[in-house]
């Protein structure tokens, strides 16, 4: 790599770090200090010598096969491997002497001997261990003839590929060359350069714990496997996670981005722009071609791991539908026209003002995204706040975690996860409740099955039977599969054996909770009518299996608990995070390393877009607009008046709007005609409002119902910060330039300012300047801070200087924790005769969200379409069979697509993930909402399913709509 | 918003309170809309509750003398 920014020291090591007491030992004369445990390799890495390796990588344990790395060690007989042997106090290692020299040659020239010399033309040139080690080792010669191989198909004796083909063109009389594997879209397998290290295979089963490859023969015959049988890469259980591909130390494993591109040449450390965990990237390009993205092995979410989506899936952005150039119209029955930056801005901000002057000061608004950065969601917000003048600003975060930025601040006193991922490994006993970490936030899921198999317990609380439940060498301890809607009654359940059992830690309520209110809560779980039996049939969970699940909590050692949407998209939303809050306190799991309560945050910027004041009660570092000494400090900053009153939540602008009253709408990033429940409910509003601006790549649903479209940037275009799962702020840094020619923030610049805000920010570091000078959480936060850290997770201020990777340690930031009494109430979203069944919603691991994004990549190949999960016996009754295409209806609306008959989901219970607009899953979905805060009940609908022949009604007058919507005039001629 | 939403939005957050420790639960409530709602919202309901407020939750009218 040529040139790098803020890439920090990353070189493989050899073998992974180790914790330890401090070790002294001597290697070419240099002392050497590191932590026990740690091998001779890394230690000599860590004095900055080398020692050659071929099988060694520092993501997975050491395996000792290639002996290429053998050293000398004074006293010890013998040439021991330096990655297999941990270092000795007072130990005396030399890694280059004659015989190791000669030792090295012999090992690198049979290597050779089955391997083919075609490096100026291999995809690995410039980046392969095997070329690098054979000029370390001063392989000069290969003094085998050729003989049996792997690598020359033509059998007649050639050195190199090349020459094969020279002899024979056609030729694959070699019985044991095997074709390339291209079956993967973003990486190929060419057996014929493998080494045999079998990096690759114990990166898919250490770092991402998918098992999916094996070494297949014995000896001389030995070839890296993926799956069973006749399977290539694309049929195996390989999630493409990449890697095994970032594990090979040559061209074997390579990405098809390189093959064609070439080896990069330069590279930038950002994030990903998907889910929650925030992975670290290098993006490596040549010149402004990206070439592939790597995880950044010093980005403390993912330590050096990725999944798919991070990897692979940013090729949406050269992607022929998106938009460069801003659009408008007056009508959203015309045509776009196409026109410049100016007029596009002008027309904006005309129609907003308009509409203020016609129809009032609240009746305009904004919606922030929680996939753009924290300071053009700071702008955004900034924009309905100063230069609207009212607070009618929300974020999609409403349709996911707002339950959990209200049931938090209840009762710990701030609405942030408690922990840092990396504490998982301190964990003992683990409690999943309504997330599916192995496909919404897969990264974390491998770091959590990495703990589960080194022996924690796993309670998974879901009515579907996610993939953790039983995979490759994980079993869930307890699965309580509950009816869809009764997390409530079942956290309680759990908190009634608990209490009554005496399992809860006295010590730790006395000193750190409310006690009265801990009596009062003691007393209300206590309650016959809480218990396991008592809720059995109202949750459909065995009594003696909750029970045992929740001695397992209380007495297994470090507990914690992870939830996702599963929890917050219910009507009891909020109730159901007190609920998990209330466990945690209950059994003293705070304020500590492997324990806490943390929401696993579905798009990148969830935890960014609320910090930054996104929703219409709470300014930034969620303080309420009512509190007048949090306004005068963002009077001051700003120099207007802000509104003590709340605005008005993402589906009360729309209730509002079909009201007539609410009547412009700036959307930056997001869909709400796809993303949010009762899609003809939102429709209805849209086609009401008479300005809707469109800030996003593509022209998505919601565009159809705009008037204005100004074209957005990916994250690759992008400079700023993004607030992971764990309040971590990891920076985002510019790839390329803006293919738009503005950067989005300042395109908010530019709106705010056609309305009169005189805003002269020249960088987005000047935003997070305002950022740390008006909220308390962010005070030390500057961009040189995190250049120097990499990333800090707030608190980040005088007091945490560096930040703080775990909450709540000496106290709860509202001081005592409180205790909540969390009654169960039924949904109103009942099943009866004519909706029968329950339907659930969630996504997989190839598609993300919507899926603007993964649908205009490769990554279709694993997602074709949304499928209704059905359970055998309730699709019997009804005639459906595999593939069969189904209607769902629910009181909402109707829809169609096919079925999946699976016992994964329990009779009664029907799920689908809604990834492609043509499902329309959200006609399906109600206006029902979490009772604090209005975040839609996406996870329970009562429904009907029977055989269709088609797709419905509304799917065909909605198609028709969407093609009318989308049309754009061709350019005027000159 | 239609009224049907209203009076299930608005009774939902009086089920809740309802079963919260203390005897302020209506002053709750009504710290709730003033926090949430948004003033046309809380201004709907006032004037749902002049028209003799049906359905709605007792809780919740004891809660609106207080906004
Ligand atoms: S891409 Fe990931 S899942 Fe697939 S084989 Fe490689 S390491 Fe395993
Ligand atoms: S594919 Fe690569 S990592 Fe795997 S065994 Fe072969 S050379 Fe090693
Ligand atoms: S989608 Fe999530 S887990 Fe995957 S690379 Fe991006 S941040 Fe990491
Ligand atoms: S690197 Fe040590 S044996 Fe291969």
């Amino acid at each position: 790599m040529t040139s790098s920014t803020m890439v920090l020291d990353d070189r493989d090591m050899g073998t992974p770090a180790r914790e330890g007491a401090p070790v002294t030992l001597t290697i070419d004369g240099f002392e050497v200090v590191v932590p026990a445990g740690t091998s001779v390799m890394r230690a000599a890495a860590e004095a900055g010598l080398s020692v050659p390796k071929l099988c060694a990588t520092d993501s997975v344990a050491a395996f000792g096969s290639c002996r290429l790395c053998v050293v000398e060690i004074e006293g010890r007989r013998g040439t021991p491997a330096s990655c297999t042997t941990p270092v000795a106090e007072g130990m005396v290692v030399r890694t280059q002497s004659d015989k190791v020299r000669r030792i090295r040659k012999g090992v690198m020239e049979l290597y050779i001997s089955d391997h083919p010399l075609d490096c100026l033309t291999c995809s690995a040139n410039g980046d392969c261990e095997l070329q690098d080690m054979a000029g370390a080792v001063g392989l000069r010669d290969v003094r085998y003839k050729p003989g049996e191989n792997h690598y020359d198909p033509s059998a007649t004796g050639a050195r190199s590929q090349a020459e094969a083909r020279l002899r024979m063109p056609e030729g694959e009389a070699n019985p044991r060359y095997i074709r390339k594997d291209e079956s993967n879209p973003y990486f190929t397998y060419d057996p014929s350069k493998c080494i045999v290290c079998s990096r690759c295979v114990r990166a898919c089963e250490e770092v991402q714990g998918t098992f999916a490859l094996t070494i297949e023969g014995r000896g001389f015959d030995s070839r890296v496997k993926a799956g069973a049988g006749a399977d290539d890469f694309f049929a195996s259980d390989c999630v493409s996670c990449g890697a095994c591909v970032q594990a090979c130390p040559t061209a074997t494993l390579k990405e098809k981005s390189v093959v064609e591109f070439g080896t990069p040449t330069r590279s930038v450390v950002t994030t990903c722009a998907y889910c929650g965990v925030g992975c670290s990237f290098k993006a490596e390009l040549n010149g402004d071609q990206l070439v592939r993205m790597v995880p950044y092995k010093n980005g403390k979410a993912n330590r050096g791991h990725s999944c798919v989506k991070g990897r692979f899936a940013y090729g949406y952005a050269n992607h022929k539908d998106r938009i460069l150039n801003p659009m408008i119209r007056d009508r959203v029955d015309e045509p776009w026209r196409e026109v410049s930056w100016e007029e596009a801005i002008t027309f904006a901000a005309d129609r907003m003002r308009g509409l203020q002057e016609k129809y009032g000061q609240k009746s305009i608004g904004v919606i922030t995204s929680s996939r753009c950065t924290n300071e053009e969601t700071f702008l955004v917000q900034k924009l309905a706040r100063a230069v609207f003048g009212n607070n009618n600003t929300d974020t999609c975060a409403r349709v996911c975690h707002s339950p959990t930025g209200y049931g938090l601040g209840q009762t710990f006193g701030t609405s942030a996860g408690t922990q840092d991922f990396d504490s998982v490994e301190h964990t003992d006993v683990v409690i999943v409740i309504g997330a599916n970490p192995t496909d919404g936030h897969p990264v974390f899921a491998s770091r959590l099955k990495k703990r589960l198999r080194a022996g924690a317990k796993l309670i998974v609380i879901d009515p579907r039977r996610i993939d953790l439940v039983r995979s490759p060498h994980i079993k869930a301890a307890h699965h309580l599969a509950l009816r869809p809607g009764t997390n409530v009654a079942v956290v309680t359940a759990m908190a009634h054996v608990i209490v009554t059992e005496g399992l809860f830690d006295e010590a730790f309520i006395r000193e750190r909770c409310d006690w009265d209110e801990f009596q009062h809560y003691a007393e209300f779980a206590a309650d016959p009518q809480h218990s396991p039996e008592a809720t059995e049939l109202l949750t459909g969970v065995p009594a003696a299996e909750l029970r045992a699940a929740a001695r397992l909590f209380a007495t297994g050692g470090n507990g914690a608990i992870y939830y996702g949407l599963g929890v917050t998209e219910h009507s009891q939303g909020s109730t159901t995070v007190m609920g998990i809050a209330n466990l945690a306190m209950l059994t003293g799991n705070i304020g500590r390393k492997g324990v806490g309560v943390n929401p696993l945050r579905g798009q990148n910027n969830v935890q960014g877009s609320c910090d930054m004041g996104s929703f219409p009660h709470e300014l930034p570092g969620y303080r309420h607009v009512k509190l007048p000494e949090v306004r005068a400090i963002f009077e001051k900053a700003w120099g207007v008046p802000i509104d003590p009153e709340p605005g008005l939540r993402i589906p009360n602008m729309l209730d509002a709007a079909v009201d007539g009253t609410f009547k412009g709408l700036y959307c930056q990033g997001e869909d709400i005609l796809q993303s949010d429940p009762d899609t003809k409910h939102v429709a209805a509003g849209l086609a009401a409002m008479e300005c809707v601006i469109v800030h996003d790549l593509f022209l998505n649903e919601t565009a159809n119902y705009a008037h204005v479209f100004l074209p957005g940037s990916t994250f690759l275009e992008k400079d700023g910060t993004f607030t992971n799962a764990e309040r971590r702020i990891n920076r985002v840094r510019e790839v390329m330039a803006p293919r738009t020619g503005y950067a989005d923030w300042e395109v908010t610049q530019l709106l705010a300012n056609a309305m009169g805000a005189g805003w002269t920010y020249t960088h987005p570091s000047q935003v997070m300047a305002e950022i740390a000078a008006t909220t308390p959480s962010f005070a030390g936060v500057t961009y040189e801070l995190l250049d120097e850290k990499g990333s800090v997770q707030w608190p980040c201020n005088e007091k945490a200087p560096e930040g703080t990777p775990l909450m709540h340690i000496d106290g709860f930031v509202r001081g005592k924790g409180r205790f909540i009494v969390t009654d169960y109430v039924a949904t109103d979203e009942r099943t009866g005769a004519r909706f029968p069944l329950l339907l659930t919603t969630g996504r997989i691991l190839s598609q993300y969200n919507v899926g603007a994004q993964t649908r205009r990549t490769q990554n279709v190949l694993w997602h074709e379409e949304d499928r209704l999960e059905i359970h055998p016996h309730d699709a019997e009754v009804r005639g459906i069979k595999e593939g069969d295409w189904v209607k769902l209806a629910s009181r909402s609306g109707e829809t169609t697509l096919r079925a999946k008959l699976t016992d994964r989901v329990s009779p009664g219970v029907v799920y689908t993930t809604f990834h492609h607009p043509d499902t329309q899953a959200n006609v399906i979905t109600t206006d029902y909402s979490d009772w604090a805060t209005n975040c839609p009940e996406y996870k329970v609908t009562a429904v009907q399913v029977g055989l269709s022949n088609g797709p419905s009604e509304w799917q065909e007058s909605y198609a028709a709509q969407a093609e009318r919507a989308r049309r754009i005039l061709p350019p005027a001629a000159e | 918003m239609s009224p049907e939403k209203m009076v299930h939005m608005a009774n939902q957050i009086a089920t809740f309170f309802r079963t919260q420790p203390g005897d302020d639960q209506a002053d709750r409530i009504a710290s709730h809309f003033k926090d949430f709602w948004e003033p046309r919202m809380r201004e709907q309901l006032l004037d749902y509750v002049a028209h003799g407020g049906a359905g709605l939750d007792e809780l919740v009218l004891k809660a609106t003398k207080r906004l």
